[in-house]
C-alpha cells in the first residue's frame, strides 16, 4: 500500500503533455511547425531592442545616404544590413523587428479589448435574457452587418482629419487598438450567449443559485469557466483579423506612421518604390506578415478541430 | 410574413437615421465651411453676418432637421475641392466601383462553385489538400498585398498588364463608361478584380464546401444515388442547389463587406472609383464629401443587408420568423 502511495502526483507539464489536447497537438505536425514559427516570431518581436543591430527610432542611426541598400544576397550590398535599407537609410532587419511587435502588440491588445467588451455583454445578454437580450442582440446584428474596416476606415479617417495628422500620429495607436477593439465585439458576444443559453439549463447553475450566490459570481466563476473552449477557438482568428486589419489600416495611411512602422506601414512606404526595383522595402515584411498570420491561422485551425470534433473542417 | 418585412424595414430605417446623425456630427465638428468659402481675408463682422445667413448660429435640432432635410432630396453639400454636389461627384465615380466588385463577384462565383464542390466530393484527393492549403494562405494574405504581389509579377516584371487606371474606357450612358467593352479596358480591369476576389474566394470555397459535404451525407442524395442519377447530376443538381442558400446569405453581406475592400484595391491600383477618391478627401479634409460617402456607403450596407435578410426569410421556410424579427 505505502508503495503504492508513493508515487509522485504527475507535474502540470505532464499533465499537460498527456492529455488529448497534447496529444492531438504532438501528433499534428503542422500544429507543431506553426507554434515553432510563432513563439520564434513573438520571442524575436519581444527581444527587438536586445537583438535589432540598429534602433530604427533613433534618427542619430538613420543615414539617407544608406537608403536602398538591397540584402546582402544580392550585388551592391552593404554587409551590415542583412535585408537592406528602406527608403529612408533604415536597417530593414531591426526595422521589421520594431513593427513586428507593434503589429502583434495591437492585434493581442485590441483582441484583449473585443475579448473584454464581448463576453461581458454576451455573458449578460444570455444570463439575463428578455428584452435586454433582444436589444444587445440586435445591435450586435447591426455593427456585425458593417464591415469593421469600414468602420475602421471612417472613424480613422474622421479622427485624422480632425485632430491633425500630427497629434494623430501620436496617439495612432491607441486609436487602432480603439477601433478595431469595438468594432469586433460581436463576434465574442454572440458565441459567448449561445454557449451561456446552452450552460445556463445545467443543474450546477440551478444548485449554485440555490446556494444563494449573486448573479455576477455565477456568471464569471461558474458559468464563464464552461464556456471557455468556443472563446479560445474565435481568439486565435481575431488576433490573425486584428493584425490584418492593423496592417490594411496602416498602409493607407490612417495607422501607424512612417516614422514608427507596423508591417503594414513598412509595406506601405515599399510600394512607392517597387517601380523603381525595390522589392524587399515590400517583399520582407510582407512576407513576415503573411507568415504571422499564416501561423496564427493555421494554429486557430488545428484548435478549432481539437476543441470542437462535431464541427466540419471547413 | 408582412409583420417581419415593416419590421425590417423600420430597422433599416432606424439604422440609416443613426448613421445620417453621425454625418451631422462629422459634419459639425470638422473644419470650418466659412474658411472653406471665403477665406482668411474677411473680416470678423462678415463673418458673423455669413454665418447667421448660413444658419451655423441654429441650434443643434434645427441644423440636423436642415440636413436631414437636404439630404432627403438628395443634397449632401458641395464639395470644398470640386466645387460641385457632393452627391454628383460620388454618382461619378460609383460606376468604376461597381463594375470592380462586379468584375471579382464574376471570379468568385465562377471559382468557388467548382472548386468548393470539387474539394467536397474528393476531400482526400491531392488537388482537394492542395486547394485547402491554398484557401488558406489566401486567407492569410491582405488583399493589398494580393494586389502589390501581381503589380510586381504582371507589370513589372513580366509587362503584361497595366498596373493602374481604368485604361480606354466605352461610354454607356450618363455617367456610366463601362471597362467590359473592349480590349484594353479587360485589361485594366482584370488585376484588380482578381485582388478583389482573392479575399473572399477562400471563404467561398470553404463554404461551399462544408455545406456540399453536410448535403451528400443526407438521406435524399443516398436515394437518389440508388436510383442510379448520374453522379455528376446528384452534384450539380441535387446537392448543390441545396448548398446554395447559406452561400447565398453571406454572399449578399459579403457584398457589402467588399464596398471596404474596394478602397484598399482602388488605392493600389489607383482606380478611380469611391474609394479611392474617399481617401484623397480625407487627405483634403474635404467635409461634405466625406459625409456624403459615409452616407451613401451606410445606404448600400443597409438595403443590402435587408434585401440579403428578407430573401433569406422567404426562401427559407424553416427560419423562425419570430427569431428573425423580434
Amino acid at each position: 500500500m505505502s508503495i503504492l502511495n508513493t508515487i509522485p502526483e504527475p507535474s502540470r507539464w505532464s499533465r499537460i503533455k498527456k492529455s488529448k489536447i497534447g496529444y492531438s497537438f504532438r501528433s499534428n505536425p503542422v500544429a507543431v511547425v506553426s507554434m515553432c514559427i510563432f513563439v520564434c516570431i513573438t520571442i524575436m518581436a519581444l527581444l527587438a531592442p536586445l537583438i535589432a543591430p540598429f534602433d530604427p527610432y533613433d534618427p542619430a542611426q538613420i543615414d539617407i545616404m544608406n537608403s536602398e541598400y538591397p540584402p546582402v544576397w544580392i550585388d551592391g550590398a552593404d554587409p551590415q544590413f542583412l535585408f537592406g535599407t528602406d527608403d529612408q537609410g533604415r536597417d530593414l532587419w531591426s526595422t521589421i523587428l520594431y513593427g513586428t511587435r507593434l503589429s502583434l502588440m495591437i492585434g493581442l491588445c485590441a483582441v484583449t479589448l473585443q475579448a473584454v467588451i464581448g463576453i461581458s455583454i454576451g455573458l449578460i445578454s444570455g444570463y439575463v435574457g428578455g428584452r435586454l437580450d433582444s436589444l444587445l442582440m440586435r445591435l450586435a446584428d447591426i455593427q456585425l452587418s458593417f464591415s469593421t474596416l469600414m468602420v475602421a476606415i471612417i472613424f480613422l479617417a474622421v479622427a485624422q482629419a480632425m485632430f491633425g495628422s500630427e497629434l494623430f500620429s501620436r496617439y495612432a495607436i491607441y486609436f487602432l487598438i480603439a477601433v478595431i477593439g469595438v468594432s469586433e465585439w460581436p463576434q465574442y458576444a454572440r458565441t459567448v450567449r449561445a454557449t451561456v443559453l446552452a450552460e445556463k439549463k445545467k443543474e450546477y447553475v440551478d444548485s449554485a443559485r440555490v446556494l444563494g450566490f449573486g448573479p455576477l459570481r455565477i456568471m464569471v466563476r461558474h458559468i464563464l469557466p464552461n464556456s471557455l473552449s468556443p472563446i479560445f477557438v474565435i481568439s486565435t482568428v481575431q488576433v490573425a483579423n486584428a493584425i490584418i486589419s492593423e496592417a490594411s489600416l496602416s498602409f493607407l495611411g490612417l495607422g501607424m506612421p512612417p516614422s514608427q512602422p507596423s508591417l503594414g506601414s513598412l509595406i506601405s512606404s515599399g510600394f512607392d518604390y517597387i517601380f523603381s526595383g525595390s522589392w524587399w522595402i515590400t517583399a520582407i515584411p510582407g512576407v513576415v506578415l503573411v507568415v504571422l498570420v499564416l501561423v496564427i491561422n493555421l494554429l486557430g485551425d488545428w484548435l478549432r478541430d481539437v476543441l470542437n470534433p462535431k464541427l466540419h473542417k471547413g | 410574413m408582412l409583420a417581419y418585412l415593416v419590421k425590417r424595414i423600420f430597422q433599416a430605417i432606424g439604422v440609416m437615421f443613426v448613421i445620417s446623425l453621425i454625418g451631422f456630427a462629422i459634419q459639425d465638428n470638422l473644419g470650418d465651411p466659412l474658411r472653406e468659402l471665403v477665406g482668411q481675408s474677411v473680416t470678423e463682422e462678415v463673418r458673423q453676418e455669413l454665418r447667421e445667413e448660413l444658419g451655423l448660429n441654429d441650434s443643434f435640432t434645427k441644423q440636423y432637421t436642415r440636413f436631414l432635410g437636404n439630404a432627403l432630396h438628395g443634397d449632401l453639400g458641395t464639395s470644398y475641392f470640386f466645387k460641385e454636389p457632393a452627391l454628383d461627384v460620388i454618382l461619378k465615380k460609383l460606376p468604376a466601383t461597381l463594375e470592380l466588385v462586379f468584375g471579382a463577384t464574376l471570379i468568385i462565383v465562377c471559382l468557388s462553385v467548382p472548386l468548393g464542390v470539387m474539394t467536397a466530393i474528393r476531400p482526400n484527393a491531392i488537388l482537394s489538400k492542395f486547394i485547402m492549403g491554398a484557401s488558406i494562405i489566401g486567407i492569410s494574405i491582405p488583399v493589398f498585398l494580393t494586389a502589390i504581389l501581381m503589380i510586381y509579377v504582371f507589370s513589372v516584371g513580366y509587362g503584361w498588364l497595366p498596373s493602374f487606371g481604368r485604361g480606354d474606357v466605352v461610354h454607356v450612358f450618363g455617367d456610366w463608361d463601362t471597362n467590359f467593352a473592349n480590349v484594353d479596358g479587360l485589361r485594366h480591369i482584370i488585376m484588380p478584380s482578381f485582388a478583389l476576389a482573392s479575399i473572399m474566394l477562400p471563404l467561398f470555397v470553404r463554404l461551399i464546401r462544408a455545406e456540399m459535404m453536410e448535403v451528400l451525407q443526407s438521406e435524399y442524395v443516398k436515394y437518389a444515388r440508388a436510383k442510379g442519377i448520374r453522379p455528376w447530376r446528384i452534384y450539380f443538381v441535387h446537392a448543390l442547389k441545396n448548398t446554395l442558400l447559406p452561400v447565398i446569405t453571406v454572399g449578399g453581406v459579403q457584398i457589402g463587406t467588399m464596398v471596404a475592400y474596394t478602397i484598399l484595391t482602388e488605392t493600389v491600383f489607383q482606380w478611380p472609383g469611391m474609394g479611392f477618391m474617399f481617401l484623397e478627401a480625407v487627405n483634403r479634409v474635404d467635409t461634405p464629401l466625406i459625409v456624403a460617402y459615409l452616407i451613401v456607403v451606410g445606404f448600400i450596407f443597409v438595403v443590402t443587408n435587408t434585401v440579403v435578410d428578407l430573401i433569406y426569410g422567404l426562401v427559407n421556410p424553416t427560419v423562425k420568423l419570430a427569431r428573425l424579427g423580434a
